[in-house]
């Protein structure tokens, strides 16, 4: 008799951490970052504080930008509502204490991904929404036409905190030129200083030199030089740690670009739904259960593509239209030349 | 009786204590989660970033620690010129608002009104931003005296080569301990035969003599290298040589000092004002001449007033000077708190740091000035 009891008890036991191993992973599927935005009603996004075609709030308050579209699109398909956000301005120097100390939940902000801000400070990268490069703003007048014509004693402009600071040192140096870094902690202060003629070179990314031309007295007195020093793969970025938040914002951003390749708008989401092709019925949410995997319902991906736009609708409306780099490069999908290429969503 | 007295202060500090305990306990745990290591060894990596000013040897090569030791002193640089600058105008608008002249006490009034009730953010953007563009490029500059030239660059004066540096540095210290041998002399010979002696032209004599012996038999020798300009580009110029003070600092150092010099100024006329008129009218009254009033009665009863007062502004200049962020100038919070806590991402470890370290700023500057205060006060016998 006492040697079954014992046996039972080994039974419940077994069953009993089996039970807790199961609703352990189920609470974990429920990850806290989504629970907390549900409950909240909005994503807490952080952005730039003022990048042309990335993250540029208008007189009214309205964000826009490549940027702003990856929070729209995980607002869209967390909350079923692109504008569902509240978008936070940060300073190089402030977006990762943003992120790791829970004032926002992305961070989505002409970020670059690099091994060591990934593997060490508690942040994970979860793709990249724009392949960059950093390069060099001079006067027309200077007759500069190549990084090589630069000289000992020039000064350089740039903001502080970033991997530009690094990388314009490694360029330098390894050009044997002595140069000034002057390193301001807001991109207006830099364009200011650059314009008034404190330096003789504003060096950033490419697309950040595109945009802030812009803000020149005379724009047209000054031009990019065509050499790009360094890769700036620049993305999204959330808090380590929760996987399932790290999945919907990863995926929210791989959809827009699937969608681009297999040519679903946001004109016409709706009507892919009867589409032959089982890739792009995946996409609309009219086959298979990918949302169940993220505990989000299946149209998820139908609300981003509708309320976004893929890829290429965002680029045009942010980046090109508005003159900013009407020419994709290598931003352009892998299909037509470029090396954006994202997993299938399957 | 005696536990009635220390135990509220025992709460007190054990209520302290579980206070620190649990936020240090809360960062732990929360850092732990988010997988944030922590640790001060990040101190001796290479940094891997330049600094465009800085009074020691500084590339990316040398460590993070090289890096702080760089912020630290250009904080303290530009925080010693704005106290020496503040305290000469806070001095002088001060005796100007005590003027009987209209004209002079007026506008030492409007600069004081005016400068201490703008904030100095705002006059600090004002004198970089727009008194940096008032400024001409290297090729149009006018040069001052033929070897200084202020441009938007910056401010490039003539660099003094020293041979033997060492000997001219002895001349001057065996110099101003020779003053202070003479003037213990002569306040002796004053006490013991009232006889005065000139102190002041002797101590001038001995500064040019000693130094000048030193030039003539000690080796020394300095030359004067002047800023030369040079051409970067088709429209571009810098200036090669000679010393460059960036425009960061002066913009900073003069929206420091103009602003702390406002409230100096009030402390010194308060503490004029604080002496009592009898004691004038009585030193005037025993033939005193007026200098002799300002300097033997008003002032030394004057300082103990302004003294203290004097030594917080000290100390928010200190503070202030961190606002340097903002123009580019690379003080301790830009360089230190900004571009190495972006690197390394570690925020907790170097804002600690940073925090300690102007801490230890204020608390000597506080003790320098508490020494000082003790000094002069009045020693009741």
């Amino acid at each position: 008799m006492f040697k079954y009891l014992k046996q039972l008890t080994s039974l419940v036991a077994m069953v009993a951490v089996l039970f807790t191993f199961t609703t352990e992973t189920m609470a974990a599927k429920k990850s806290k970052t989504l629970k907390n935005t549900q409950k909240k009603g909005f994503v807490r996004c952080g952005v730039s504080q003022g990048l042309p075609g990335f993250s540029n709030a208008d007189a009214a308050g309205n964000w826009t930008g490549v940027d702003v579209d990856v929070c729209r699109a995980v607002a869209a398909a967390v909350l079923g509502d692109a504008n569902k956000v509240k978008f936070t301005p940060l300073s190089a120097k402030e977006r990762f204490t943003a992120l790791t100390s829970n004032e926002i939940d992305i961070l989505s902000r002409n970020t670059t991904w690099t091994l060591s801000r990934d593997a060490d400070i508690g942040l994970t990268f979860v793709g990249v929404n724009f392949y960059d490069g950093q390069g060099f703003m001079v006067r027309k007048n200077s007759g500069y036409t190549s990084v090589n014509d630069f000289k000992n004693g020039i000064s350089a402009c740039t903001n502080l905190g970033t991997t530009t600071e690094l990388n314009m040192r490694d360029f330098f140096n390894s050009k044997g030129i002595s140069y000034e870094p002057v390193t301001f902690e807001k991109a207006d202060e830099v364009v200011a200083a650059y314009d008034a003629g404190r330096c003789d070179t504003y060096t950033t990314d490419k697309s950040g030199l595109a945009a802030q031309r812009i803000k020149l007295s005379s724009p047209d007195d000054h031009i990019v030089l065509p050499e790009t020093i360094s890769k700036e793969p620049l993305g999204p970025v959330v808090r380590q740690g929760d996987s399932v938040w790290e999945d919907i914002v990863r995926w929210s951003l791989n959809v827009m670009i699937e969608a681009e390749e297999y040519g679903v708008t946001s004109a016409n989401a709706d009507s892919m739904k009867t589409s032959d092709n089982p890739a792009v019925k995946r996409l609309v949410g009219a086959e298979g259960e990918l949302g169940a995997a993220f505990g989000l319902d299946n149209d998820w991906s139908l609300r981003i593509i509708k309320q976004v736009g893929n890829y290429g609708e965002s680029y045009k409306r942010n980046i090109a239209d508005t003159g900013i780099l009407p020419d994709r490069g290598p931003n352009e999908l892998w299909t037509k030349g470029g090396i954006l290429y994202v997993p299938p969503a399957r | 009786m005696n536990i009635k007295k220390i135990l509220p202060q025992l709460l007190t500090l054990l209520v302290v204590i579980l206070i620190f305990g649990f936020f240090s306990y809360n960062a732990q745990v929360n850092m732990e989660n988010r997988g944030i290591s922590f640790g001060y060894g990040f101190l001796s990596q290479e940094s891997s970033f330049d600094v465009q000013f800085s009074l020691i040897e500084f590339d990316g090569s040398h460590s993070y620690f090289r890096a702080y030791l760089v912020g630290l002193l250009n904080t303290i640089l530009v925080s010693v010129i704005g106290i020496i600058f503040a305290t000469i105008i806070g001095v002088v608008v001060g005796i100007a608002r005590l003027s009987n002249n209209y004209l002079i006490n007026k506008t030492a009034a409007v600069y004081v009104e005016f400068f201490r009730n703008i904030p100095l953010l705002l006059q600090i953007f004002f004198w970089y931003f727009a008194a940096l563009r008032a400024l001409p490029l290297p090729q149009d500059t006018e040069p001052m005296f033929g070897v200084f030239f202020l441009t938007i660059k910056g401010f490039f004066v003539p660099a003094i080569i020293w041979n033997n540096l060492d000997i001219f540095i002895y001349s001057i210290i065996a110099a101003i301990i020779s003053i202070s041998f003479v003037r213990i002399y002569a306040r002796k010979k004053q006490e013991n035969e009232g006889i005065q002696t000139p102190v002041l032209s002797i101590s001038i004599g001995l500064l040019l003599i000693l130094p000048i012996l030193s030039f003539l038999f000690g080796g020394v020798d300095a030359s004067v290298e002047v800023p030369v300009i040079k051409q970067l580009s088709q429209s571009g110029f810098t200036f090669e040589g000679g010393i460059k003070l960036p425009p960061e600092l002066i913009s900073l150092a003069l929206a420091l000092s103009l602003y702390t010099a406002t409230f100096i100024a009030e402390c010194v006329r308060a503490g004029v004002q604080g002496v009592s008129k009898g004691q004038k009218e009585a030193a005037a009254s025993i033939g005193l001449t007026p200098n002799q009033v300002l300097k033997l009665v008003v002032m030394p009863q004057a300082l103990r007033i302004i003294i203290p007062p004097t030594t917080n502004q000290y100390l928010n200049l200190t503070k202030n000077s961190s606002l340097a962020a903002a123009i580019a100038y690379p003080d301790l919070v830009l360089v230190f708190a900004g571009t190495a806590l972006m690197q390394t991402g570690r925020a907790i470890e170097i804002v600690s740091i940073t925090m300690l370290t102007y801490l230890s700023l204020s608390i000597s500057i506080s003790i320098f000035m508490n020494w000082y205060n003790k000094k002069i006060a009045i020693k009741e016998k």
